[in-house]
């Protein structure tokens, strides 16, 4: 009898857990309140207050939805075109661009406070269709005590990745799998164009570069910076980002260190741009643009540095100390043209992936 | 009316009738007589059964599958069979399908290897701690690859463990994704083999024995026949996993390996290159459905008649020094290949700057950014999981228990193909259904993307094939006598159903509703793929953190992790106590 | 009228006749017993009637009204398995009480039925024990008491005492018998054993091949068995072809005087009381084997001439294996058994594996799964 009164007690708690699984999450909208959908990647976030601001000040609702990588997220909105998820889409990079665009994915929108934006990093300025919202550099990092205590220069561009004094010191990503990797790679390509960046990948690898599948194995495993990889690291150099120092001494405990534990080889870097645009076919095309709007503000922008590890595109947007005291500033990232990778993305990384093997 | 009247007459030719469902057979060669038996009621009966699962394999499964792969084989309305072909005969393709097949059938030869031992052992000897032990070894199963690849890493790669005592690192090359399979698979052999093996009269090879046969030769001539099926079915399900292997392949293969699972990832969720994704699926699909072809014969065989008695009267004390050493041997190895990975994951969430402690569960708590939407408190992750568990495995263990239910009576191809249809999602990329459903699920009714119940939905066809699968050798063992004598007292056959299969599957229902359970709790590929409302699950919490630089969060992932370890941990410890006597064959 | 009539059923397991245009009536409160070896469709009868298996072609009516379309659990019948088919979850009570609460009887109502029942089937008090710690006996009896308790209009028994052993079963039968007549309850069981039949019923049916072979009193079967077959399935070997002309029958073992048979060719039966001892015995004979048979032997005889004989005769005047004896044949106890049987030496002998193989009602032993 007691095994049965243990039974029922499983399947009702089942039953229990699952109601207020519906309860919370099928919440429907209640009538007064608009909803208007985000569509972005797995690493959008934002501060609540700053999102509780925005709907208290246009009285929409804002529904986040989060799918997959970057490049996953994309992807569906290409699949899902004229009949979207949602309004609004965040997260189309400079890598994705001319695909998203190609497929008319996005409908035109002058965003509110475009004009505080940079033009280098307007890329569809014509049309109107895709707003940049922040960028992101990808970097070689590096860790300063090794070279403090090993007394080596560190790196400061990618020729000197080939030096034999580093060799055996850099940890890449897999460009076929990790935006990172695919972002380094794309780095060697508009330094060294497309006759060259093949040799230099071979001198890389005979100087003995590592490769591992993503990001996360790469920093938290590998790099001898990193907190968690400290002791069991074994490369003080990694591809990482120009924000990752600024993260590892915000994301410490303890005071406020002088030096952050790890540096940036500031000619190393490709520059991401993230774009948002209105989705063709939204449902509720005046709150999308009201929250594309929003996404250029001065108060969205400056929360995104600490949520995204980005920075801003909005020129009166003020970085947090941490940025602006253990970061640096990219002048020359390399650079290759959206549609020159929508071209021959593939491409290059097959070849890659060939030269690496 | 008199007696002597109703004296039965027989007549020489029997009456020109046919049988309405004229089943083929004859009850003198030990056919399925029950097949036989079946009127159109029964079949009506069986196709109400199947209507739920049917509807919910073919709304949910297969017409999203076929959406994709039909949308990347067709352009403007027209096959692309050249194009096709081009895909199937390219170097890479070919290289990807050889490597994914090499390194499966090696994986589920090492599994064996190393596993079939550790079946004898749980099989056949008693010792302190058997219970929790066999609960741990199956942890490594549900967890999710990320977490685990990492520590994985911890112990066998560099500066592990290995490294620092032996000089030896696996993480390079092939052996680190052949271990992390034997890792991840271990439990599925030890509980298919182990589960039959436990239950197989040990008087039988003491009979050999008494007959003049060695123990290795009584081994061999007895138990390995009987066992035999079981191991092929063990063997194949590995075969099956590691097939379609993901994220070990990508943690630990780079970009050397790519196994069919990978590849269309890659080409649908980064290249959208649908057409080569709907080949490469279609691969796979070949490959999975010859499988489960293969693997639905040595259950049938499986199901023999053996001479089963109850695993607790089977299993002894080792005793002799032979057995000692080999219970010790497997010990060491659950040890270190299993046990300690997961000791890695705590002692990493429990390292803090200062010293060991519990800095980090505290930080969880108390975020540094606690205003932002990436701070995902802890109890409200392990509720999300649990909230979608919840669901998913009352969507699994109602659609399986009414598939198993259809399934219980043997019949023709079409029904088992019904069961292999049940088994196709284990084989199918979590990619493909979540685009799936992202281009089928859009219009009302259904217009169902950016509901929640998605992903319990998703998670639920994986949960579906455990459930049929523990349930089903129960219910076949049901005598059917049983529900006809509670006919006969009365009871409608829904009714028969409840007093008499219901409390004899009782227990299995739980296991296998535990089962759904751990597994949803550490999936991680559909959670990710089907864009849901802010509601991170714990798999996707330990992700985000991963994801980020910085001491803290790199603990708190740990930290996370080890908390989903236990709630797999304790979910499967429960389900050690309303363990079936019949296993099923997981 | 009848409480059940079975008219002209058919069944067939793909081309395989196991129930043959079979008529069967059951009058209220009668007992019939339908005898036949293994495989003769006896089994299929009662499914039949259950609704377990609607038959091909035919009726089946209860109480006057046609059954067909009616589903098992509203035939208001019992049925006693083979094997009993006791719910091993279930305990004692709640066996007994299981058609109860299908019936919708109140808990109270049901406990005091269950009582009642498990004191009349001699197992007082026993509502809680175990299944599992029943003997196969003790099971019979939980077994009865179940299909009994919802008062069924027509109680079936398929091998009602079979798995019990010998004198268990003598006097299970008693008990049944008694219990029955007492109760009124209207029975139609199905055996391989004719003394079991013989104890229980008003009435037998003989099957064979899916067909009744034989119907009548136990009496009049057992004296006037209407077929070879039927002389060979109760047991008699002493079955020869004969003809008959003038009222004498010519058999391989000498003339049998038979006044008032037909002239023509068929079977003759002699039973073993009928071969007589004689000190001057018209036929010749060597004993082959003899056996003890508590209040008589059992004698096996070679003649002189046509097949072996069995015997039977008194304990002290017993002749040892391998002496000369002459017997002569009792007239009075030959029985004309017709021209229109085949003779098979031994065909529907003895099952004494009890039946197992019958009519496809078993669960496929290929179905149970290994683990």
């Amino acid at each position: 009898m007691k095994r049965r009164t243990n039974a029922v007690a499983l399947v009702t708690a089942l039953g229990v857990v699952g109601l207020t699984a519906c309860g919370s999450g099928g919440g429907e909208s209640d009538a007064e309140k608009k909803d208007v959908t985000l569509v972005t990647h797995q690493s959008f976030e934002v501060s609540r207050d700053v999102l509780k601001e925005f709907e208290r000040e246009s009285g929409y609702r804002v529904k986040v939805l989060r799918a997959g990588d970057a490049g996953a997220a994309v992807n569906q909105a290409v699949l899902s075109k004229g009949r979207p998820q949602g309004d609004v889409f965040f997260g189309v990079d400079n890598a994705m661009l001319s695909k998203a665009l190609d497929e008319g994915v996005f409908a035109p929108h002058k965003t509110k406070g475009l004009h505080k934006v940079p033009d280098e990093l307007r890329l569809d300025a014509g049309q109107n269709r895709v707003t940049p919202i922040d960028t992101g550099d990808v970097c070689v990092n590096f860790d300063r005590s090794y070279f403090r205590d090993k007394d080596i220069e560190p790196p400061s561009t990618l020729d000197d990745l080939v030096k034999p004094e580093y060799k055996d010191l850099l940890v890449v990503q897999n460009a076929a799998t990790s935006s990172p990797g695919l972002s380094f790679l794309l780095a060697t390509v508009g330094k060294y164009g497309e006759d060259g960046w093949q040799s230099y990948w071979k001198k890389l690898r005979s100087n003995g570069v590592a490769m591992v599948d993503g990001w996360e194995q790469a920093y938290n495993d590998r790099f001898t910076g990193s907190a968690s990889g400290r002791e069991k690291g074994d490369r003080p150099l990694v591809v990482s980002y120009a924000s990752s120092p600024p993260a590892e001494v915000h994301y410490s405990e303890g005071k406020a260190p002088k030096e952050g534990p790890t540096g940036v080889a500031e000619g190393t870097c490709f520059r991401q741009i993230e774009f948002a645009g209105l989705l063709e076919g939204a449902g509720n095309t005046e709150g999308g643009k009201a929250l594309l709007d929003f996404l250029l503000t001065e108060e969205f922008q400056e929360d995104l540095p600490l949520n995204m590890f980005v920075r801003p595109v909005h020129e009166d947007a003020e970085l947090p100390e941490v940025f602006t005291r253990y970061g640096v500033e990219i002048d020359e990232p390399h650079n290759v043209a959206p549609e020159r990778i929508a071209e021959n993305r593939d491409r290059w990384v097959k070849q890659w992936t060939s030269l690496l093997k | 009316m008199d007696k002597s009247a109703q004296v039965a007459t027989a007549r020489s030719a029997p009456p020109d009738t046919t049988r309405p469902d004229g089943l083929p057979g004859s009850p003198e060669r030990g056919t399925p007589r029950r097949a036989l038996r079946r009127t159109r009621r029964d079949l009506s009966v069986r196709l109400g059964l199947m209507a739920l699962p049917v509807a919910f394999f073919g709304l949910f499964f297969g017409y999203p599958v076929a959406t994709i792969v039909g949308r990347g084989l067709r352009e403007d309305g027209r096959w692309q069979l050249a194009r096709a072909a081009e895909v199937v005969t390219s170097p890479d393709t070919v290289q990807v399908l050889w490597f994914t097949l090499w390194q499966a059938a090696a994986s589920t030869a090492l599994t064996l290897a190393i596993a079939l031992p550790g079946a004898y052992v749980f099989a056949r000897f008693d010792f302190p701690g058997k219970r929790l032990l066999r609960a741990v070894v199956t942890v490594p199963f549900v967890l999710p690859t990320v977490v685990v690849g990492s520590a994985f890493l911890g112990l066998l790669g560099r500066g592990g463990l290995l490294d620092d005592h032996f000089g030896v690192r696996l993480d390079t090359g092939v052996w680190a994704i052949l271990l992390a399979h034997v890792f991840f698979n271990y439990a599925v052999v030890v509980r298919t083999v182990g589960g039959l093996w436990g239950q197989l009269d040990p008087r039988q090879e003491e009979a050999a024995r008494v007959l003049g046969a060695s123990r290795f030769a009584a081994w061999r001539r007895v138990t390995l026949p009987a066992l035999a099926p079981a191991v092929a079915a063990g063997a194949l399900m590995v075969f099956l996993f590691t097939f379609t292997s993901f994220g070990v392949i990508q943690i630990l293969g780079g970009a050397r390996y790519a196994t069919l699972e990978v590849e269309i990832y890659r080409q649908t969720a980064q290249l959208l290159d649908l057409p080569t994704a709907a080949v490469l699926s279609l691969l796979q699909f070949a490959a999975v459905g010859g499988l489960l072809a293969v693997h639905a014969w040595t259950v049938r065989r499986r199901e023999g008649a053996l001479r089963l008695v109850d695993e607790r009267h089977a299993a002894r004390r080792p005793s002799g020094a032979g057995q000692w050493a080999l219970l010790a041997s497997q010990l060491v190895v659950i040890a270190v290949l299993l046990v300690g990975p997961l000791l890695v994951l705590v002692e990493r969430s429990l390292a803090a700057p200062g010293g060991y402690g519990l800095d980090f569960y505290r930080a969880l708590n108390a975020p540094v950014d606690a205003a932002s939407t990436f701070v995902v408190p802890p109890l409200a992750a392990v509720g999300n999981s649990l909230s979608y568990a919840a669901v998913a495995t009352l969507i699994a263990v109602t659609v399986g228990t009414l598939a198993a239910a259809a399934l219980t009576h043997r019949a023709g191809p079409l029904v088992r193909g019904f069961d292999a249809l049940l088994m196709l999602p284990l084989g199918v990329s979590a990619v493909t259904v979540g685009f799936g459903f992202l281009i089928t699920l859009d219009e009302p009714p259904l217009d169902l993307r950016a509901s929640w119940i998605l992903v319990p939905l998703a998670q639920a066809l994986v949960g579906v094939p455990f459930v049929v699968r523990t349930m089903l050798p129960v219910l076949r063992a049901v005598d059917d006598r049983l529900r006809e004598a509670a006919a006969v007292l009365g009871a409608s056959p829904l009714r028969a159903w409840r007093e008499v299969d219901f409390p004899l599957v009782r227990r299995a229902m739980l296991v296998a509703a535990g089962f759904a359970f751990a597994v949803s709790l550490g999936e991680f590929g559909a959670t990710v793929f089907i864009a849901r409302a802010d509601e991170p699950t714990l798999p996707v919490a330990v992700e985000r953190l991963l994801g980020r630089a910085g001491e803290l969060n790199y603990g708190q992932a740990m930290a996370l992790s080890t908390i989903l370890m236990l709630v797999c941990a304790v979910t499967l410890l429960a389900l050690e106590r309303v363990r079936t006597n019949r296993s099923g064959e997981f | 009228m009848a409480a059940l009539r079975v008219e002209s059923a058919t069944v067939r397991f793909g081309d395989r006749t196991v129930l043959d245009d079979v008529d069967v009536g059951v009058e209220e409160q009668e007992t019939v017993c339908v005898l036949g070896p293994s495989g003769s469709g006896k089994s299929t009868l009662l499914r039949a009637v259950a609704g377990l298996r609607e038959p091909d072609s035919g009726r089946v009516l209860l109480d006057g009204a046609d059954q067909r379309g009616v589903p098992v659990h509203r035939r208001g019948l019992g049925l006693m398995f083979q094997d009993h088919q006791l719910f091993p979850q279930r305990d004692v009570g709640g066996n007994v009480a299981f058609g109860l609460r299908m019936h919708g009887v109140s808990k109270q109502r049901a406990a005091a039925r269950v009582a009642e029942l498990l004191e009349m089937v001699g197992l007082p008090g026993a509502e809680h024990r175990a299944i599992a710690s029943l003997s196969g006996g003790e099971q019979q009896r939980v077994a009865l008491a179940r299909a009994l308790a919802p008062q069924p209009r027509l109680l079936m028994l398929d091998e009602p005492l079979g798995q019990l052993d010998r004198s268990l079963r003598e006097r299970l039968a008693l008990e049944l018998q008694q219990l029955f007549a007492e109760l009124g309850t209207t029975v139609l069981a199905v055996t391989h054993d004719q003394s079991e039949a013989f104890a229980l019923a008003d009435r037998v049916l003989v099957m064979r091949e899916g067909r009744i072979a034989q119907s009548g009193t136990p009496l009049e079967v057992w004296q006037r068995p209407a077929s070879a077959f039927v002389a060979r399935f109760l047991g008699f070997d002493n079955v020869v072809r004969a003809t008959v002309a003038e009222g004498v029958a010519r058999t391989p073992w000498g003339p049998i005087a038979l006044p008032g048979t037909p002239a023509g060719e068929g079977a003759l039966l002699v039973r073993p009381t009928g071969v007589r001892l004689r000190a001057a015995g018209k036929l010749a004979c060597r004993v082959r084997a003899r056996t003890f048979r508590g209040d008589h032997v059992a004698l096996l005889l070679a003649p002189e001439r046509g097949p072996e004989l069995q015997a039977s005769c008194a304990l002290r005047e017993a002749p040892r294996p391998g002496e000369a004896v002459s017997v002569d044949l009792d007239p009075a106890e030959a029985v004309w058994l017709g021209a229109d049987e085949e003779l098979h030496p031994r065909e529907g002998a003895r099952w004494e594996d009890g039946d197992r193989r019958e009519d496809g009602d078993r669960p496929d032993e290929g179905d149970r799964p290994g683990s």
